[in-house]
């Protein structure tokens, strides 16, 4: 019994360390949600940041843009928000949920891309070609480069022909990972990531037309939660900067206007 | 009111028990003379194979997911298989998801069974060999019949399992309506979307489906009816 009782409060004295002993930290700590497109620039950005700001730190979350959206509205905690279509950040901004204006940051670009096949010279109409058994795209129903993707198949008037073809992606670095796995011999996604270190040997790509869709224009918000969080404005800021807009230039994006 | 279900919906809800009734009537094939070994044998494997096949308990739907992936892929030993065969690769198609269901569901079959096999006291099967019973009339005849609640457990646990699959079908199925979009999906698809009353109908669904099947399992076959 007594062997019982004081295991028991062993045990109890050791998840309480593991649940206190991790929140000493000397700086601030901010947390982002971004949209899958950014995960290899947002990853370079932050880390010329953190060079300016080494007490702090900032963590950095990818995924689909629609699903952080409602995340967002139910209360994460998430200090901001980059979404791959800006529409999504102004109806959060719309709700009450920013605290800062919606700032547009980059202008996506699809493209189609292959390890195997030569896309170099490729368009969309090839895609009837019966040696593409399977065409990867992210999910249009909530990801904005699936909902591009299934704009650019229809204005070029390949969707009939091909959606038997058409896999889904959860967001559009699943699609990318169905054609890198060969299990899709082709994939509609996002230049940003097809410029990357890491895909960047693996394949080649052809630029879509971007008269075929809506732009991809995307936008951050610094989210209420954060209003009056220095680190959080610090890096809104940041995003404007020489620093960072090269780093988004260079993954392919189109930078909005300078503003004086 | 408009309608509960969309037809993507019902065609979700259709494909989900198609692949379900599928996987159960496979699993029990495969997974009957697994339990069987496993609980007769004396064998030093029996420990390696309970462990290979308790895996899926324990790992995380993404480590399936990802290894069936890359496995059933072009460069894959099962996609290189099923390839010379002339069937093709297995990803994204309904064949891939009932391949998947089996290793994610096979711990849920194999052991009820196990436990109802070795439930069954030596001497009756003892008693049927005094009587000439080859091994496998004795099998058929005296141990199948006494193992009769576990083989419900296990139906039923695989088919409810596989009907909660989540993770393994997102990651190899690429959700194609009417082929590897089943319910879980949809529902994810549909809150993604926002479209909160849809996935509401489709989870509401599901909770009571899932219920039920308990309800029925534990009044059809309650624990302490043993002896």
């Amino acid at each position: 019994m007594c062997l019982i009782s004081r295991f028991a409060a062993r045990l109890l004295i050791f998840v309480y360390l593991l649940v206190v002993g991790q929140t000493a930290h000397a700086g601030e700590k901010i947390t982002i949600a971004a949209a899958t497109d950014l995960k290899f620039a947002l990853d370079e950005i932050v880390v010329l940041f953190s060079k300016a700001h080494p007490a702090d730190r900032v963590e950095t979350i990818y995924g689909s843009s629609g699903k952080f959206q409602a995340q967002i509205r139910q209360g994460a905690p998430f200090d901001l928000y980059f979404s791959a279509d800006i529409a999504y950040s102004r109806a959060l901004k719309d709700e009450g949920f920013a605290a800062s204006e919606v700032q547009p940051y980059a202008v996506g670009r699809i493209v189609l891309w292959s390890p195997k096949l030569d896309t170099g010279k490729m368009s969309l109409t090839d895609l009837v070609d019966p040696s593409i058994r399977k065409i990867a795209i992210a999910n249009p129903k909530h990801a904005p480069y699936g909902k591009r993707a299934e704009e650019a198949l229809k204005a070029a008037g390949m969707w009939e022909k091909v959606e038997a073809k058409l896999v889904y992606g959860e967001n559009v670095a699943q699609a990318a990972q169905f054609v890198q796995s060969g299990n899709a011999q082709v994939g509609i996604i996002a230049l940003s990531l097809v410029v990357s270190p890491e895909l960047a040997r693996q394949g080649s790509y052809a630029l879509v037309l971007d008269t075929l869709h809506q732009p991809l224009e995307q936008g951050f918000i610094v989210t209420k939660r954060a209003a009056g969080n220095m680190l959080a404005q610090a890096f809104a800021r940041f995003m404007a900067g020489q620093e960072a807009r090269a780093v988004m230039s260079r993954y392919g994006f189109l930078l909005p206007a300078e503003v004086k | 009111m408009e309608s509960a279900f969309s037809a993507a919906d019902l065609s979700a809800i259709w494909l989900t028990f198609k692949l379900a009734a599928v996987v159960t009537v496979i699993l029990l094939l495969v997974g009957t003379p697994i339990a069987w070994w496993l609980a007769r044998t004396r064998s030093f494997w029996k420990g390696p194979v309970g462990a290979v096949v308790a895996l899926p308990i324990v790992l995380p739907p993404t480590v399936i997911g990802f290894y069936l992936l890359v496995a059933m892929g072009p460069n894959g030993p099962l996609g290189q298989l099923t390839q010379a065969l002339g069937v093709g690769l297995l990803p994204f198609t309904f064949a891939g998801l009932v391949v998947g269901s089996v290793f994610y569901s096979l711990p849920f079959v194999v052991q009820p069974l196990q436990n109802a096999f070795e439930a069954i006291p030596e001497r009756a099967l003892e008693t049927a060999a005094t009587l000439r019973a080859s091994a496998w009339d004795a099998f058929f005849s005296v141990a199948l019949p006494l193992a009769r609640p576990g083989l419900l457990t296990a139906s039923v646990l695989g088919f409810a399992h596989t009907v909660g699959e989540f993770g393994v079908v997102l990651m190899i199925g690429g959700n194609i309506p009417d082929r590897t979009r089943v319910v879980s999906v949809q529902i994810y698809d549909h809150v993604e979307a926002m479209e909160y009353a849809a996935a509401h109908w489709l989870s509401a669904g599901m909770v009571v489906f899932a219920f039920l099947v308990l309800l029925a399992l534990y009044t059809l076959n309650p624990t302490g009816k043993r002896k």
